[in-house]
């Protein structure tokens, strides 16, 4: 390997100087590789492992190695749910002194999957819904920091569980800009319908492959990004005007958008000349709502709904042990020793890539609610919990770091072509069985 | 299709103290291959994005047509971002490539099977239109994709620094292409670029941008070879004209030790002493007497087999300046000697040594 191998990384993980970066990408050994399924991209992308964790490797040029690897960066600083920046890597050549093409190095997120990877042999609309909502809501939480995009797609996405929902993260920043001023209209417009047309193509190329069910119209789905985006912009953004004495209304917003999971960090209240109207606007607004509820009471790092769930448990827990008037933190505190993690333990060790223990939880809780429904009375969480984890997790495919089906797509920009690398395809059908059917 | 026209058109970011594009007064023809090209930050991209309708316009107004489409949003504006990251779909035959765009925006049946059949005749596709992108080459599937933007018979192509990825041999390759399928289909294209040479090769014309303030525009012949100004000199060419401080004395213009005659008009243009003159490397040849003209040390020569490129300093007022001459490949003076240069007549450019604008309308007639 060449002296001169230049490595930028905040992480300066020394593991990464024990990859093969001699070699072309496109023939690293396959102990190297680790089998995953391969987004869609201009760049050849490969995975491989490093020191336990896996890293999304990409070929592309110094230039633009060094610009997305610094926009991860700052994405990551603005709490934007994105793929984690390791390192870019040039000056390299191979044996013969050959120079390689630089590379920009991702740390895979544990638990996300491709969309290819989240349902088996058909694609129903109401995942596809549920996957361009988490695309929707990325989005609006990307255009409000002054991201822009340039090429939304599912591809460029991955999505982890999330209590019955899907949450987006970013995988693909190469296109995208950060603007301090904000986004124009025009540029959010834009973005919505690069959206629009891709997650068109995307979900086409899943029917012409014969893998959407019948009742799912591509065209309606796709067009469904655009009415979420809207929505939810206009609550998180709009500015909406009442008379002074219907004060509540204040109130009301704000609970509105923690129920979307945001919280306001600063709102702007004006008043008219005379005093009667007031308009409010919120200016500054933050996602995580019931994420930063449940780290603050439990120190649980859950997803947005995973939160949500955990709370309402934590909530009825509080209330039907007559515990309402007691210090929150202290019935969290205690909630968690007694409830959240026997069931956590209660996993046997091999399952526990399964799904996260946040996740976990939330499937057990919907488990014991079908298996009261079906009995007709309230179900102990022993035994829910012994039958959710054998008739329903160990039949799940790991999720820590899946497994899934080559995206096979080929994306191209004027220049490059993706290579094809034969992702290993492995995926268990079971998984978008619906367990609860089982119970 | 159509013209385009920039109207006094500005954009003041937010915050922003001066604008990134400053009252842009620029018509493009239907049809026209227009190049905007200039430094890093020259607002050229922003130009563009205003027109694509990303970017809004604080002052003036921007026509498709005859169509003001200032406030108009993007997806309406009939306008197409080429080589946009475009994907192709492999379960989906390359007409299905093609056309599904035309799909989504509800046009039927029978016109996308017309509009696709005629995008893939222009781009030598017609045969492959059932068969997936797996099965094409890879400059086929890069047709493919720029087949997804002809199909929808936008009225204006916008291109920003498409070929700003590619490796050196790829780019000229590509260049090409696009120019040639420009020519071909007809489209007005925009077309973005911080390289002076793609410009010259691609552009029917080219506008130079710097701070946000268009600096000439015209043919690639016309900003070559009648530079508006020192910026403009500077920036179109490559290597780029030498440009030094020179005294204007009676009939002319010192040139190291010798005069260069200069009209009288031109001459008449200025009353300072001094100006800016430019001699592009191809116009400056080796003295035949020894003492006459620009002393000049010779730093290297590189040799391109027919030509070479000599790159020396000369001292003006009292000032090391770098001089390059493009000298014969074979019979060139050797790195260390002193050599003395003079520039052939009638390709020297004048330039008001203050404000830097050309001290006459055409090139100088010595």
């Amino acid at each position: 390997m060449s002296g001169s191998l230049s490595i930028t990384s905040a992480m300066a993980d020394p593991a990464l100087l024990d990859l093969p970066w001699d070699l072309p990408l496109e023939s690293w050994p396959n102990e190297t590789i680790a089998a995953l399924p391969k987004g869609i991209s201009r760049h050849l992308v490969r995975f491989a492992h490093l020191a336990g964790h896996v890293v999304a490797i990409k070929e592309t040029t110094a230039e633009m190695a060094k610009g997305e690897y610094e926009l991860l960066r700052m994405l990551q600083r603005l709490e934007i749910p994105c793929v984690e920046p390791v390192a870019v890597i040039t000056n390299r050549t191979d044996a013969e002194g050959e120079a390689l093409k630089p590379v920009l190095v991702t740390r895979h997120l544990r638990f996300s999957l491709p969309y290819r990877a989240l349902f088996s042999q058909t694609l129903r609309p109401d995942t596809a819904t549920r996957l361009v909502d988490a695309l929707a809501v990325l989005l609006v939480r990307l255009h409000i920091v002054g991201f822009f995009w340039g090429d939304v797609s599912l591809s460029n996405t991955l999505f982890r569980r999330d209590a019955g929902a899907f949450a987006a993260y970013l995988v693909d920043a190469e296109t995208g800009k950060l603007y301090e001023g904000g986004l124009s209209n025009g540029q959010r417009e834009n973005d919505l319908e690069i959206a629009r047309v891709n997650i068109a193509g995307e979900l086409l190329d899943l029917e012409a492959g014969g893998r959407v069910a019948d009742e799912l119209d591509p065209v309606n789905i796709s067009n469904g990004i655009v009415e979420a985006y809207r929505s939810l912009w206009t609550e998180l953004t709009g500015s909406e005007s009442f008379s002074s004495a219907e004060r509540w209304r204040i109130n009301e917003r704000v609970n509105r958008l923690n129920d979307l999971g945001f919280d306001i960090e600063e709102l702007a209240i004006k008043t008219d000349d005379s005093g009667t109207t007031v308009r409010i606007q919120p200016k500054v607004v933050d996602a995580g709502h019931h994420q930063r509820r449940l780290l603050r009471l439990t120190g649980l790092d859950a997803g947005e709904n995973q939160a949500r769930r955990l709370l309402n448990d934590l909530d009825s827990y509080r209330a039907s042990y007559g515990k309402s008037d007691l210090d929150e933190e202290m019935v969290a505190h205690e909630w968690l020793m007694r409830v959240f993690e026997p069931v956590v333990r209660a996993i046997p060790i091999e399952l526990r890539g399964k799904l996260e223990p946040a996740e976990v939880f939330h499937q057990l809780l919907e488990h014991r609610w079908f298996m009261a429904q079906q009995a007709g009375h309230d179900i102990p969480l022993a035994e829910a919990v012994s039958s959710y984890v054998n008739t329903v997790l160990r039949h799940r495919r790991d999720e820590a770091t899946v497994i899934g089906p080559g995206t096979g797509a080929i994306t191209t920009a004027i220049d490059v072509l993706a290579t094809e690398t034969s992702a290993i395809a492995v995926v268990d059908p079971d998984d978008e069985n619906d367990w609860r059917l089982k119970v | 299709m159509a013209s385009v026209t920039f109207d006094k058109a500005t954009r003041l970011y937010p915050g922003g103290t001066r604008p990134a594009v400053d009252k842009l007064d620029l018509e493009i023809n239907d049809g026209e291959f227009l190049v905007l090209v200039g430094p890093s930050g020259c607002g050229k991209s922003t130009s563009l994005r205003m027109l694509a309708g990303l970017e809004e316009v604080n002052e003036g107004n921007i026509f498709i047509g005859d169509r003001n489409v200032t406030d108009v949003p993007p997806k309406d504006r009939d306008i197409a971002m080429v080589f946009q990251n475009y994907a192709l779909y492999p379960h989906m035959t390359v007409a299905e490539n093609m056309g599904f765009a035309l799909k989504i925006a509800g046009v039927g049946k029978e016109e996308r099977a017309a509009r696709v059949l005629e995008a893939a005749k222009l781009l030598d596709l017609e045969p492959y239109l059932s068969r997936k992108p797996k099965a094409l080459s890879g400059g086929q599937r890069q047709r493919v994709a720029m087949g997804r933007a002809i199909v929808r018979q936008p009225q204006v192509f916008l291109m920003d620094e498409p070929l700003s990825n590619l490796d050196a041999k790829l780019r000229v390759q590509t260049r090409t292409q696009i120019a040639s399928l420009q020519r071909r289909l007809g489209v007005t294209t925009v077309y973005v670029t911080h390289d002076q040479i793609e410009a010259l090769t691609m552009g029917d014309r080219i506008a130079v941008l710097k701070d946000g303030v268009l600096q000439q525009v015209g043919t690639p012949r016309d900003l070559y070879e009648k530079p508006d100004n020192v910026f403009v000199a500077g920036f179109i060419g490559s290597p780029a004209m030498n440009l030094f401080h020179a005294d204007l004395v009676e009939g002319g213009v010192k040139f190291g030790t010798a005069t260069v005659p200069v009209d009288r008009e031109i001459l008449a243009d200025t009353s300072s002493t001094i100006a800016t003159i430019g001699v592009r490397p191809e116009d400056i040849t080796v003295s035949p007497h020894e003492g006459e003209g620009l002393a000049v040390e010779v730093d290297l020569v590189e040799e391109l087999g027919a030509d070479g490129y000599l790159y020396g300093h000369s001292t003006v007022e009292g000032k090391r300046t770098d001089i390059v001459a493009r000298v014969d490949g074979r019979l060139h003076p050797n790195a260390g000697e002193t050599v003395y240069l003079t520039a052939t007549p009638n390709h020297v450019h004048l330039f008001d040594a203050e404000s830097g604008e050309r001290l006459s309308d055409k090139a100088v007639a010595i």
